[in-house]
């Protein structure tokens, strides 16, 4: 079945149906062997036990940065190939991403107490994954405005573009003002990580993870195509009752 | 030179506006819009400025200039007037005709076709309605493009600048122009074909 | 008289005829840097180190304020469809009204620059630095606020979206705006590469402003 095939709301519709289930089999199967996995990693020697909340708060980092990459990949759908579908992947993708990062910065604040000692310090991964929130919001913002959901939508998708060219410019310039007003900063947020011990688990956890993302996304795309069906044919109502 | 349209469709807020239009308008024929409210009139005019993308079928201009889009050859008159309040009224033509492509030659005889000429220095802001709707009028004729897209152009004139507006579309025509004006009562232009749009 | 300049003159004109023109953004420039050690308190050591980015800060806020009229108005009396059925481009159409913006209202904030720097107790010698970077930053929070402008051109909270939007966006310009200011000011750090890179984010969105800008406006106004 080719992607042109997926244009159509209806059959899209009965491949998620058909999917979802499965899909949300997989991502528990993987929670559980994942969340297993990273409790029985070993500690840090420095942290202890702490080091574990980066097997949630690297793949939500990892998974914020890859929302609003599909966002992007959905914008150009919307504005380079006008597939009817691109729209919805969009609109669907930003709140999960935000939710992501949100968990992302969450976990890393909590992470950061006892290791830093505050709850938030202007760290530049922190930094960089705050903005990337701020332009999450901005997008949603876009679609909440929007009178028509065609118009935000392609509103929606230039900001999306114009955040994937500036995104690595913010993370460059967080970089460098991290480097100008920190003093040389002890903290490795990766943790000693390429041990095996601590790879496996991180990777199961991120694909884990992963697999959540896209059944949510898959969700809410059902949903706002479903949102549209009853918009239209409320507007279809006012029109007959206009003739 | 000839306007053709096939098939046309137009999508607008998830709802379709109109779809399966047809017209065929060659230089000095006007093409009367009519239909209730809601039909579709405006969007048609605005798809063929170029304002709204054309969701199916074909619009095409044979004829005109080769290098220049169907907009680039269009005059629009929508509901809304397109002066600045806070500059003259000749400062307002004098930047249309800039911008729109040719020089200020145009702008004299056009205040004067309109009846503005003596107005030409006052702000904008201090004119009537009836006023800044001959004012967008005279921005037609300040600048020749070769068809005229006017969207319920007597609204605000009174008898006698609906009489001269007739005059002046009818001088357009015979110079090898084209009229599409939407409309819900007669403009004086009886040898106008009517489309009909709305639910078949 | 060619498009784009007959445009340019045409902002420039209404700029300045309107709402006190060019004045009106200095004016809340000033306003905001006077209120700043109301907050903070008179300590001029204090003042002097935060100087730079209580200017830049000022800046940003004030050329914001203004980017919300940038379309609005042409959309709200019918000029901006004229204006996309003219003989330019609408990329290069749009570009010229943001150079009239950056005239009328970020090239007044650079001139009194000096006068605030007074106040806020900046060195002398950097003061040309100082003015320097705001000149070669500005240009970039037009260009990157023409994007915001044209997104929210037809929607209703226009002004508040409008700062949402754009405010991340310039976060970069800002960080090397005043980080090439201070190193003027307070030294070892040179003042070299953050200004370079300070340039190349105003020319670069010399490129992407006026075409996102573009784009936006073309899929906005269906």
């Amino acid at each position: 079945m080719a992607v042109i095939d997926l244009a159509n709301p209806t059959r899209f519709l009965r491949l998620v149906d058909r999917v979802l289930p499965w899909l949300i089999a997989v991502t528990a199967v993987l929670f559980v062997v994942g969340l297993y996995r990273a409790v029985n990693a070993p500690d840090d020697y420095q942290q202890g036990a702490t080091v574990k909340i980066m097997f949630l708060h690297v793949p939500a980092a990892w998974l914020g940065m890859m929302g609003w990459g599909l966002m992007s990949v959905a914008a150009l759908g919307t504005l380079v190939w006008r597939h009817p579908l691109a729209d919805v992947a969009g609109k669907a993708a930003a709140p999960i991403g935000a939710a992501f990062t949100l968990i992302c910065l969450v976990t890393g604040s909590l992470w950061g107490r006892p290791t830093w000692g505050t709850y938030w310090v202007w760290d530049a991964r922190l930094t960089s994954m705050l903005v990337l929130l701020l332009l999450y919001l901005g997008v949603m913002a876009l679609y909440w405005t929007a009178e028509d959901p065609g118009r935000g939508s392609r509103a929606a998708a230039i900001l999306a573009l114009v955040g994937a060219v500036n995104l690595p410019i913010i993370k460059f310039s967080v970089d460098w003002w991290n480097t100008l007003h920190q003093p040389a900063s002890i903290m490795r947020t990766g943790g000693s990580a390429i041990d095996a011990s601590i790879l496996w688990p991180l990777l199961i956890m991120a694909l884990a993870f992963t697999l959540l993302f896209f059944t949510l996304h898959l969700a809410a795309m059902r949903n706002e195509i479903l949102r549209r069906r009853v918009r239209t044919m409320q507007l279809m109502q006012a029109q007959e009752a206009h003739a | 030179m000839q306007l053709s349209a096939d098939n046309l469709a137009c999508v607008r807020g998830g709802r379709t506006v109109f779809s399966g239009l047809n017209f065929r308008l060659a230089g000095g024929e006007a093409l009367l819009v009519t239909g209730r409210n809601g039909a579709g009139k405006s969007s048609l005019l605005r798809v063929i400025a170029g304002l709204v993308h054309v969701s199916a079928g074909r619009l095409a201009l044979d004829g005109g200039e080769a290098d220049a889009g169907i907009a680039e050859q269009t005059h629009y008159l929508g509901h809304q007037d397109a002066m600045k309040p806070s500059l003259s009224v000749a400062e307002n033509l004098q930047f249309w005709a800039a911008f729109l492509g040719t020089g200020s030659a145009g702008i004299a005889p056009a205040l004067e076709a309109v009846e503005l000429a003596g107005l030409a220095t006052l702000p904008a802001a201090y004119l009537s309605a009836g006023q800044r709707r001959r004012l967008s009028i005279a921005r037609l004729i300040a600048t020749p493009r070769p068809i005229w897209l006017l969207d319920e152009p007597t609204s605000a004139l009174d008898a006698a600048s609906q009489t001269r507006l007739a005059g002046l579309m009818r001088d357009h025509l015979s110079g090898g122009g084209m009229i599409i004006a939407a409309t819900h009562g007669a403009i004086g232009l009886d040898t106008a074909r009517e489309l009909k749009m709305g639910p078949q | 008289m060619n498009a784009l300049s007959a445009l340019m003159l045409r902002d420039m004109r209404i700029a300045v005829r309107i709402g006190g023109g060019a004045l009106m953004g200095a004016l809340f420039f000033l306003i905001v840097v006077v209120m700043v050690p109301f907050a903070i308190g008179p300590d001029l050591r204090l003042l002097a180190q935060i100087g730079p980015a209580i200017l830049w800060l000022g800046a940003l806020l004030a050329s914001l304020l203004a980017l919300d009229r940038l379309f609005a108005t042409d959309h709200e009396d019918g000029s901006l469809d004229l204006l996309m059925m003219g003989r330019v481009p609408l990329e290069l159409v749009v570009a010229a009204k943001a150079v009239a913006h950056w005239l009328t209202t970020c090239l007044p904030l650079v001139i009194i620059t000096p006068l605030l720097g007074l106040m806020l107790n900046v060195e002398m010698n950097a003061m040309g630095a100082l003015i320097l970077t705001l000149l070669a930053g500005t240009p970039a929070l037009t260009f990157i606020g023409l994007i915001g402008a044209a997104l929210t051109v037809a929607l209703r909270r226009g002004g508040l979206l409008l700062a949402v939007l754009v405010l991340p966006l310039t976060i970069p310009v800002l960080i090397f705006g005043v980080s090439a200011a201070n190193a003027a000011i307070a030294g070892p750090a040179p003042f070299g590469p953050p200004f370079t890179i300070l340039c190349a984010l105003s020319l670069m969105s010399f490129v992407v402003g006026p075409v996102a800008a573009a784009a936006a406006l073309r899929y906005g106004l269906e």
